[in-house]
């Protein structure tokens, strides 16, 4: 007679659809899951404990390397806990900037998720189109400060620098175009019979699992939960911006996806609207005790050298206290818990990364379906494994 | 403020023997409590007062700073309220072990066993308390104060750090 056994099927941490080091042990019944065991940790970099042994300023470089699909996100939110700690006001000029970049940093992200997302279901050419336009947000970020991806462009207290005069036309021309653009990949996708039958019913959590298990950001709001910290805990200015926040009813992957496509249009708005409001003026606060002087002082006079010289060596006191600051970031939730001691470095640092929350629903996602749609959760949780090992 | 806050006058009637602190510090209120309790004072949140997200658990060391060495840090959120509030609860090294979140909210399991991992707390009644980031057969704790930034049985850094 014949006998039947469970299989264990070992996938990643090597593999393209896992997105990064992630390794999953199923336990597969047939083709049918019925097991899911995540194994993170491959990238752990212990960030956490090295920002207690850096300045304020230096644990900076340490956050674009979370998530670095979206470094300007994490940039935000790492500065407006300083800032909060600190309590320093934020020229108009620096918010307005930090706003445009943030959305385009999520339009970046979400541009690599609709790729991969596609990709692994098997839609190539939404793949090199998504790229396509990803490369123009990738130029705005060279332009500005002169990396790819690791940006390190905001600063307590503002920005590094101002922008380049061509910033402003170069953003207005790509928001121009984009919704052209998200309308060609819904031409791709939205009605694609093979799309819908991989997508649709697919990966389905309930509204209250998704609270429950802690779920953030679009996957949250796939979920018909509406909430978003850009209105409902306002921070660095969204508060003045018009926006619509998109939620779904069917809680599965096709869902998901419609979100973060209107997300990105209403990403576009936002920056519309902001590059509306961009008005000459400084980009750093009047806080010398906090921000680096103009370079021309430090070349050109000695209390600007031994001020700038201060600032990196000794870095500044903050005041003896803790602060959480939650920002929207574009994969859920990126929250900075900073506990200070009043001295130049923190503490304790606690990153709340989205990726490692949301990861964890995979098993009530996935569970019960075929390894094929594993392959569709994992895409529509939209995980970074940079964020999850820290 | 802290004083009017709604969940802090809620607490305050209903667990009046195990409430530490009250604190505010920019528009943030932390309430520290004791640890025996710390189940009951979430699941009231949750239940009575409608703080469904739980966002963040985590800890913090305070060797020789204060007299019990752990902190637990919980982060709650009320999506239909629209506010915030951080649960604190203190573990002493002695007695490293404090109840589990998990059965209150699901999020708990990995973000305890993080803390599990990293600190040394154990958690009573967790469904599944493994390492998570650090491989099973490591040693130590690594975010412990006492745990050395280069890591264990190595030259310590030479080079700049700040």
């Amino acid at each position: 007679m014949a006998t039947t056994e469970k299989m264990i099927l070992n996938m990643g941490p090597q593999h393209p659809s896992t997105h990064g080091v992630l390794r999953l042990v199923l336990e597969l019944d047939g083709e049918v899951i019925t097991k899911i065991t995540p194994d993170i940790g491959f990238l752990h970099r212990g960030v956490e404990k090295l920002s207690e042994h850096r300045t304020y300023h230096q644990v900076l470089p340490l956050t674009d390397r979370l998530d670095y699909l979206a470094p300007m996100s994490n940039n935000l939110g790492y500065i407006l806990a300083v800032e909060k700690l600190l309590e320093i006001e934020v020229p108009e000029r620096a918010k307005v900037i930090r706003i445009i970049l943030a959305e385009l940093t999520r339009l970046k992200s979400h541009l690599v998720w609709l790729a991969c997302h596609a990709l692994d279901i098997g839609a190539m050419t939404v793949f090199i189109y998504a790229f396509r336009e990803r490369e123009a947000i990738m130029e705005t970020y060279e332009l500005i400060s002169g990396a790819r991806m690791t940006s390190n462009f905001f600063r307590a207290g503002g920005l590094s620098m101002d922008v380049p005069p061509e910033f402003e036309k170069k953003v207005r021309d790509f928001i121009d175009s984009m919704p052209g653009y998200l309308d060609q990949y819904e031409g791709l996708l939205t009605t694609n019979p093979i799309w819908l039958k991989r997508t649709v019913g697919n990966g389905v959590i309930s509204a209250e699992d998704a609270i429950d298990i802690g779920i953030t950001g679009p996957a949250l709001r796939g979920s018909g939960v509406d909430w978003d910290l850009r209105r409902d805990n306002p921070y660095g200015g969204y508060e003045e911006y018009q926006f619509q926040i998109p939620v779904g009813d069917k809680c599965d992957t096709f869902d998901r996806y419609k979100v973060r496509l209107v997300e990105m249009r209403e990403a576009c708005k936002i920056i519309t609207q902001a590059l509306d409001r961009l008005k000459p003026g400084p980009v750093l606060a009047d806080s010398p005790h906090v921000c680096y002087p103009p370079k021309e002082n430090v070349y050109n006079s000695i209390e600007g050298l031994i001020h700038h010289f201060k600032i990196a060596s000794e870095g500044y006191a903050t005041p003896v206290g803790e602060v959480y600051q939650g920002v929207e970031a574009p994969k859920g939730e990126l929250g900075f818990y900073i506990v200070s001691d009043g001295s130049s470095k923190p503490y304790r640092m606690r990153i709340r990364p989205p990726s490692f929350v949301n990861l964890q629903a995979i098993e009530k996602m996935a569970k019960g379906s075929m390894i094929a749609d594993l392959v569709a959760v994992i895409g529509t949780l939209d995980i970074v494994l940079g964020e999850i090992d820290r | 403020m802290a004083e009017n806050n709604r969940a802090v006058v809620k607490l305050k009637e209903k667990f009046a023997s195990s409430i530490i602190e009250v604190v505010s510090f920019r528009d943030e209120v932390t309430v520290t409590v004791k640890k025996q309790d710390i189940l009951n004072v979430l699941s009231f949140l949750k239940q009575s007062l409608q703080y469904n997200l739980l966002t963040d658990v985590t800890a913090v060391d305070y060797l020789g700073k204060k007299e019990e060495r752990f902190m637990m840090v919980y982060q709650l959120y009320s999506i239909p309220n629209k506010d915030k509030l951080r649960v604190k609860a203190p573990v002493s090294e002695g007695e490293c072990r404090i109840q589990s979140a998990s059965q209150v909210w699901e999020t708990a399991n990995w973000l305890e066993r993080e803390v599990y991992d990293l600190f040394g707390i154990t958690f009573e009644n967790h469904p599944d308390l493994r390492r998570i980031l650090m491989t099973p057969e490591w040693e130590g704790h690594p975010l412990r104060k006492d745990y050395p930034l280069q890591g264990p049985d190595r030259e310590p850094y030479k080079g700049r750090l700040s």
